[in-house]
């Protein structure tokens, strides 16, 4: 059992848990995630670890809310704890040194993305982040980010705050400036990656990105979170999660990944019909 | 001869083999309930008469744990079932597994005297009988452990390896704990084999047993990431340390079209509906996909198991892909006979090569070749060959792999100084010691993919060189083991 310490909303439809798993407190790198379980009848999924305190024995989780699991896992509080959680699991991110780096996230992906700026940050990199979101309700982690990095850009597709437009844009406009990145670490969802992977390989700048496959076990066992990368197959939860976005197989895993959506929105349909789902007030 | 039976050795051989009852196939083929119930008092008396208590019996030779068969037997004679089972445990801690899961016609029932000219003594009925008949009336009793000693000891993995391993271990009176990665105690057990052919409620009993020994369960542990094995002997405090982490990483053919939405490996399809419950769908959150027409890819238990499942989700059609004939496969011949009593259908000297796609990925259908038996190879088994121009498509719209699994490499990578075998197995000696001293193996993780007996049986031997290793504390190691090559060899691929 593990029991959540602190949660806080961070958007209305994303939510920072603080929880206590002692072990993996004390393992955790950056890059690694964990699997969860939240209930028994639940599914497992996983998520990837924000920070850990190994003093306090916990872990950080930033969850949004966009299907029945994480729907119910938003729903849960203090006191409250999860049946399973299991890591780290996955390879922690190559961390380059003393090199000028993009960071760019996109959407949630910008939880994964922080853990990843700070060790950079660690590293004496220079750091030009790049977070990018729907909206600006959507926009997190944009003071903890901004503590960590050199540069910070934000753009929102509606152009509802900072700069209207896709991180792609900000990017090309930091290379047609003349920035020589050494390495672009890029998370965020499947189109973003490919975009922003489509742009660096032009310019060939290695480029890291985060693979959100379908998983299961998160140990290499069952293999439904191949992917194909340069023509191979890859297990992402032991083999990555984070691969060279230059060689992924985007297209083919954003096809992948659409294989449950039917169950995935009856599930979700069900939820919402027994459970009042209301996004949550953010104080900014 | 013995005075418990009544019958002439010729009488013996006259009476048949008494069969289990079972669950008619056309019902079961739409349920999860287990499709035999075994066999009941009445046949379970009859068939013991059936044994020639044979001065040498050559069964327990053939028994991998050594299972004093005779005797069993002879209490069943005597109406002393208890008996009986505790004479089985003193070989083997879980009967009620191995009375199901066991390939006895292979084993035990192989060599049976009685079996040379008549069908075999059904031993592995037998054992069943009394296992379920003990569990059924609560008289299962923990194991007295006489003296408590010295020794802390780490089990990593809760399949049918480690759990022997643990059992032995902590009935000799060492402090146990088992690390299991998953979130439910079984191995394969739990995630591979189905309920339909071994009852959750047995193993979770089975379970029970062993943790009424004091051995304690840690699960959503991944050694090698949650601590290394390293850690273990150094904060940790273990003293010695069992791998039986099994074979769970699964082959793909390498065939065109596997990368589509609806393949699956064996083992993710199964876990999935056994593990996460995705047949009780939406009650249980996990989801899977079974088209109308399946063909699972493979002949052996994992590959029967996965197209049984299938069938039970509703596949109107169920093909199973093997590329070369029924006596070669390895499944169980029990399984291969329950299959085709649900209407499996069998293409024989098949191999796939292309799963054939739709524009967004689905699979629409599976090309295979036929094939001719060719020259023997090395292993003196007859080459399969692809006859020319023999492709043909089967339409289906799930395909399930079910070709091969091999160690998952998590450890093996995390624990400088073990070696390790062409095909990522970790490699023991007779006594299942590895390359590092105070490391011992077994199961799966050491054979590639075997059956439960022979995990169990390399457990048994681990708790033996595991207590002669802290008894002693010396191994002689380096001199014993002509394993003992390079200290960093890593593991290669
Ligand atoms: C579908 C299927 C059907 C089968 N049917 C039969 C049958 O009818 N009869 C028969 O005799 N055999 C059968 N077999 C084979 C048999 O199940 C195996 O040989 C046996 O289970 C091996 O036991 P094991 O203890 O070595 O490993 P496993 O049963 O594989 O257990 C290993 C355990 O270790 C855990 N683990 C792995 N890595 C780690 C880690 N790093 N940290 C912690 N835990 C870890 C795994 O999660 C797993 O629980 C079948 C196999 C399959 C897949
Ligand atoms: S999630 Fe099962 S192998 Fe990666």
């Amino acid at each position: 059992m593990f029991p959540i310490l602190s949660k806080e909303p961070l958007s209305p439809t994303i939510t920072r848990f603080v929880i206590y798993a002692p072990y993996i407190a004390k393992k955790r790198q950056a890059g690694n995630f964990v699997i969860v379980r939240v209930i028994e009848t639940g599914e497992r999924i996983p998520l990837t670890i924000a920070e850990g305190d190994p003093e306090e024995g916990s872990i950080t989780l930033i969850v949004q809310a966009v299907g029945k699991t994480t729907k119910l896992l938003c729903s849960m509080g203090v006191g409250d704890h999860l049946v399973d959680v299991v890591g780290p699991l996955g390879n922690p991110t190559e961390i380059v040194r003393d090199s000028v780096v993009a960071c760019i996230g996109g959407g949630v992906g910008t939880a994964e993305l922080y853990p990843i700026t700070r060790a950079l940050r660690e590293h004496g990199n220079k750091i030009y982040t790049i977070i990018g979101a729907r909206s600006r309700d959507l926009i997190i982690l944009e003071s903890e980010m901004s503590a960590c990095s050199d540069y910070l850009f934000l753009t929102t597709d509606d152009g509802s705050y900072k700069r209207k437009g896709l991180v792609t844009h900000q990017l090309k406009d930091l290379l047609d400036a003349q920035v020589e990145f050494d390495a672009v670490y890029a998370i965020g969802p499947l189109p973003m990656m490919k975009a922003v992977s489509q742009v660096t390989q032009h310019y060939g700048i290695k480029t890291y990105v985060s693979l959100n496959a379908v998983m299961v076990d998160g140990t290499g066992m069952c293999g439904g979170c191949r992917v194909s990368v340069n023509g191979t197959m890859k297990f992402a939860c032991v083999d990555g999660p984070e691969f060279d976005g230059h060689k992924v197989d985007f297209d083919e895993l954003i096809k992948r990944n659409r294989t449950y959506g039917d169950f995935e929105r009856e599930s979700d349909r069900r939820y919402c019909e027994t459970h009042t789902w209301e996004r949550q007030e953010v104080v900014k | 001869m013995s005075l418990l039976n009544p019958l002439k050795p010729s009488e013996r051989m006259k009476v048949p083999r008494q069969e289990s009852i079972e669950q008619p196939a056309s019902e079961r083929k739409e349920n999860f309930l287990e499709v035999s119930f075994g066999l009941n008092e009445e046949r379970a008396r009859v068939e013991a008469t059936r044994c020639l208590e044979c001065k040498n019996p050559v069964c327990t030779e053939g028994c991998p744990v050594g299972i004093d068969i005779r005797s069993f037997i002879q209490a069943i004679l005597q109406k002393d079932y208890v008996g009986a089972v505790k004479k089985i445990r003193e070989a083997n801690y879980l009967p009620a597994i191995c009375g199901r899961v066991c390939p006895q016609e292979e084993q035990c029932e192989a060599v049976c005297t009685l079996g040379k000219k008549n069908p075999a003594v059904a031993i592995g009925k037998l054992e069943r009988f009394v296992a379920d008949y003990e569990m059924e009336n609560g008289l299962f009793t923990v194991p007295e452990i006489a003296v408590r000693r010295e020794g802390k000891i780490a089990i990593v993995g809760s399949g049918p390896a480690g759990l022997t391993c643990a059992a032995e271990l902590a009935k000799l009176g060492y402090n146990i704990t088992i690390f299991e990665a998953l979130h439910a105690v079984g191995g394969v057990l739990r995630y591979g084999i189905p309920e339909f052919r071994l009852p959750r409620k047995i193993l979770d009993l089975e379970t029970e047993r062993i943790k009424a020994l004091g051995v304690e369960i840690i699960t959503n542990f991944v050694v090698g990431r949650t601590a290394t094995i390293d850690e273990f002997f150094g904060e940790w405090g273990f003293n010695a340390v069992f791998l039986g982490t099994g074979a769970g990483t699964p082959h793909f053919m390498g065939i065109p079209g596997e990368s589509a939405s609806g393949v699956y490996s064996a083992n993710e399809f199964l876990t999935r509906v056994n593990l996460m419950k995705a047949y009780k769908f939406p009650e249980y959150d996990t989801p899977i996909r079974v088209g109308k027409r399946v063909a699972v890819i493979g002949g052996g238990n994992t590959a029967m198991d996965a197209v049984r499942t299938a069938k039970r989700l509703g596949a109107e059609k169920a093909y199973l892909v093997y590329r070369r004939s029924k006596k070669e496969m390895p499944a169980r011949v029990e399984e291969i006979h329950h299959a085709e009593q649900e209407g499996i259908e069998f293409l024989l000297m098949t191999n796939p090569v292309r799963i054939l796609t739709d524009a967004n990925n689905w699979v629409v259908g599976m090309e295979c070749q036929r094939m001719e038996l060719g020259e023997p190879d090395d292993s003196g088994r007859r080459r399969p060959m692809p006859i020319p121009d023999s492709n043909f498509v089967i339409n289906v719209e799930t395909v399930i792999e079910a070709v091969g699994q091999a160690p998952n490499p998590i450890i093996q990578s995390t624990t400088p100084g073990l070696n390790i075998g062409k095909k990522g197995t970790v490699v023991t000696d007779d006594a299942q010691r590895t390359s590092r001293e105070g490391i011992f193996a077994g199961g799966d993780l050491s054979r590639g993919g075997a059956t439960v007996i022979l995990a169990m049986r390399d457990g048994k031997r681990a708790a033996s060189a595991i207590h002669e290793f802290l008894s002693t504390k010396r191994t002689n190691h380096e001199e014993d083991s002509p394993l003992y090559t390079n200290p960093y060899c890593q593991y290669i691929s």
